[in-house]
């Protein structure tokens, strides 16, 4: 493994890089106060945690643009967030709330934004791969230059879905980028324990699929590829597959104890955090001073404490509207 | 002796390894991990990993090839992390493990054993918390198991391998952590449904994770001076019509519990065997309580309200007997 931080001149200005960093931030202290308010029992069910994996999320939807379309799974917390979803609506849906992205009933797994063009969490393993297909048909059948960007993880990659969608976006050449977020890990199952072939582009590139792969803790890096792969997938020349070389720090679940992993492991590719790699590079790169360091994440603190308030504040669905929006005709028994 | 279900089923694992060197457990996480309900838990030190043997994320893939191996001559159990999750194995149970027997008039056989836990309860919300029994259920060619006692997650997985047709476990989630006296004599047969309460005026027959439910409810109507018969069926396929018609022409009026949505539950079916066989010996029309039909809401209180609840039972009982 690589422990070596990413070093070195950026691709962009300032200000990007200070928007990069607040959002990697805004995931960060978000989840932890997740993890925390789950200890407290408000929040309930599944809770899968992104923290470790950030710069993904942040720099590959930094990428995109307005009229595409995104499709996660049930870690998509830090999707959501940076996507535009607010914090306030996703911290609500966790809390069960009416003021929640989806009312409450879907919960930390199944985070929705229509105007935000976020299908959603998906959290059956690869079940987002068909859609996101389909989302391209649409798009390009009605003449629309949007792309489809599906989130997943290396585990999904064993499900015929996975390859399904490879040939069917190959084959159609549509305008799909299928961003692996490969943590070597699905639960408790490592990528060498799953795949006789763990070179995972030589999979999608069997299907004539373009592929990336890049340091998933880089967060420039990220963008960058996104970048490259967003262009060659808008224009027209068919779908990109980019592999995101990352790791999850914590449990893949709140039920999770964690025992098929080296505990060493964990620490090692906690030094190649994203956060803390890209402060010291904008330090290096004097973007960043201590105070400036410390100001941000004060701020983003403060909008955790908001969102967490208004969670709080929040009302129940009533029980009378369970039915509510199951099918557009009010009947349907 | 007091065991949880989980132990009982872990231990009917290790006895069913031990015994026969054709046994062997696989599925998604049931090795390293110990089981995602820590079912298999300490197994894959006990027999190795040819035995206890991770899978990929490839649903159809692995439970087709348990289908496979049993074809071949082992005893598999193929472990599906949840019937959520058995959807996308969905066409190796119904086209091939069900149909095997009969379209080869008998020269094959599949002796599989596939379980998984099912239902909802936990706030895991729509995706993960479904209950898909009475589908299975209507397939013939499978038998369909649902242990709701730790004396049956003891005893159902041996007599199920020694079946020479495939038999489905359904292993309610929140029955895991149910803690029991482990009767003396093991349970021997997988044919039969079991009175767990006997009564005399309301038959409530219910199965899997809504038996304690169902238990609950016919001690608050026995505090109401109402004697209720609970059934729990254990086997939802092949049915055991004569236990339920029994209990339902002593106490002449029934109520099904079943979680499954209401439209095309199993709970539908046993109401149509009644009205069948037994319509002239009841005194009030039949009733259900099944699950809202709507997908799995998070939230506790909405989820609180699409399941069957106690109170529910309760209330349809006492509906029934004009109260
Ligand atoms: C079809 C299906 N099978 C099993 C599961 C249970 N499950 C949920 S997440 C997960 C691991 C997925 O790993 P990966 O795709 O690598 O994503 P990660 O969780 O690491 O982000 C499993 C086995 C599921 N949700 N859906």
């Amino acid at each position: 493994m690589n422990t070596s931080l990413a070093t070195g001149p950026l691709p962009f200005a300032r200000d990007f890089a200070l928007q990069l960093l607040e959002d990697m931030l805004r995931i960060r202290r978000m989840e932890e106060k997740c993890a925390e308010l789950y200890g407290a029992q408000k929040i309930r069910g599944f809770l899968h945690l992104y923290i470790g994996e950030e710069a993904v999320a942040v720099g590959s939807l930094h990428a995109l643009r307005p009229v595409d379309n995104i499709v996660a799974t049930y870690r998509e917390h830090g999707h959501a967030l940076v996507r535009g979803l607010s914090m306030q609506s996703i911290m609500a849906e966790m809390y069960g709330k009416r003021e929640g992205s989806s009312r409450g009933r879907g919960g930390s797994m199944h985070l929705f934004d229509a105007r935000t063009r976020f299908f959603g969490g998906n959290a059956i393993v690869a079940g987002g791969l068909p859609i996101a297909v389909g989302l391209a048909l649409a798009a390009r059948m009605r003449g629309e230059a949007s792309v489809t960007a599906c989130y997943f993880g290396e585990g999904a990659i064993a499900e015929g879905a996975f390859h399904e969608s490879m040939n069917l976006a190959a084959l159609w050449r549509l305008p799909v980028l299928f961003c692996c977020e490969n943590n070597l890990y699905a639960m408790g199952t490592a990528l060498s324990r799953s795949e006789s072939q763990t070179d995972l582009c030589a999979k999608a590139a069997s299907y004539k699929v373009r592929t990336e792969s890049v340091d998933g803790q880089d967060v420039a890096a990220v963008y960058e590829t996104t970048c490259r792969a967003e262009q060659y997938v808008r224009e027209g020349n068919g779908p990109c597959f980019i592999e995101y070389r990352t790791y999850r720090y914590r449990a893949h679940s709140m039920f999770d104890p964690d025992l098929y992993r080296d505990k060493r492991e964990i620490e090692q590719w906690k030094q190649r955090g994203p956060l803390h790699g890209f402060t010291a590079r904008l330090k290096q790169l004097e973007m960043l001073s201590e105070e400036e360091f410390l100001a941000l994440d004060a701020k983003v603190g403060a909008e955790v404490e908001r969102a967490v308030a208004f969670a709080e504040a929040g009302d129940w669905e009533p029980i009378e509207d369970l039915a509510l929006d199951l099918c557009a005709r009010e009947a349907n028994k | 002796m007091k065991m949880s279900y989980r132990e009982a089923l872990r231990e009917a694992l290790r006895e069913a390894m031990s015994a026969d060197s054709r046994v062997f457990l696989m599925g998604e996480d049931v090795g390293r991990y110990g089981g995602s309900y820590a079912v298999s838990k300490g197994l894959l030190d006990e027999f190795g990993p040819d035995r206890i043997r991770d899978t990929p994320l490839s649903e159809l893939g692995f439970v087709g090839a348990g289908i496979g191996a049993a074809l071949g001559g082992m005893r598999p159990i193929v472990e599906v992390m949840t019937v959520n999750f058995s959807l996308l194995a969905l066409d190796q149970i119904v086209n091939t493990a069900a149909l095997y027997r009969h379209m080869s008039a008998g020269q094959f056989s599949v002796p599989v054993v596939i379980r998984m836990a099912s239902g909802a309860g936990r706030q895991i919300a729509a995706q993960h918390s479904h209950s898909f029994e009475n589908w299975y259920a209507s397939i013939p060619g499978l038998t369909v198991l649902a242990p709701a006692t730790v004396d049956d997650a003891r005893g159902m997985l041996g007599l199920a391998l020694a079946d020479p047709d495939p038999v489905l476990i359904f292993e309610h989630a929140q029955l895991y952590n149910l803690e029991e006296e482990l009767s003396a004599d093991k349970v021997s047969e997988i044919r039969s449904a079991r009175v767990r309460r006997a009564g005399s005026t309301v038959s409530l027959i219910t199965y899997g994770g809504s038996l304690p439910k169902t238990m609950a409810a016919a001690e608050m109507l026995a505090e109401e001076g109402i004697d209720a018969e609970v059934i729990d069926l254990r086997v939802l396929r092949p049915l055991d019509e004569a236990t339920i018609l029994a209990s339902v022409r002593k106490c002449r009026r029934a109520v099904v519990i079943d979680e499954c949505w209401r439209s095309g539950s199993l709970a539908g079916e046993i109401m149509a065997r009644i009205a069948e066989q037994a319509f002239y010996d009841l005194d009030a029309p039949l009733a259900r309580v099944c699950s809202e039909e709507v997908p799995m809401p998070y939230a506790r209180h909405l989820e609180e309200a699409a399941l069957p609840q106690p109170a529910k039972i309760v209330a349809a009982a006492k509906a029934m007997l004009g109260k």
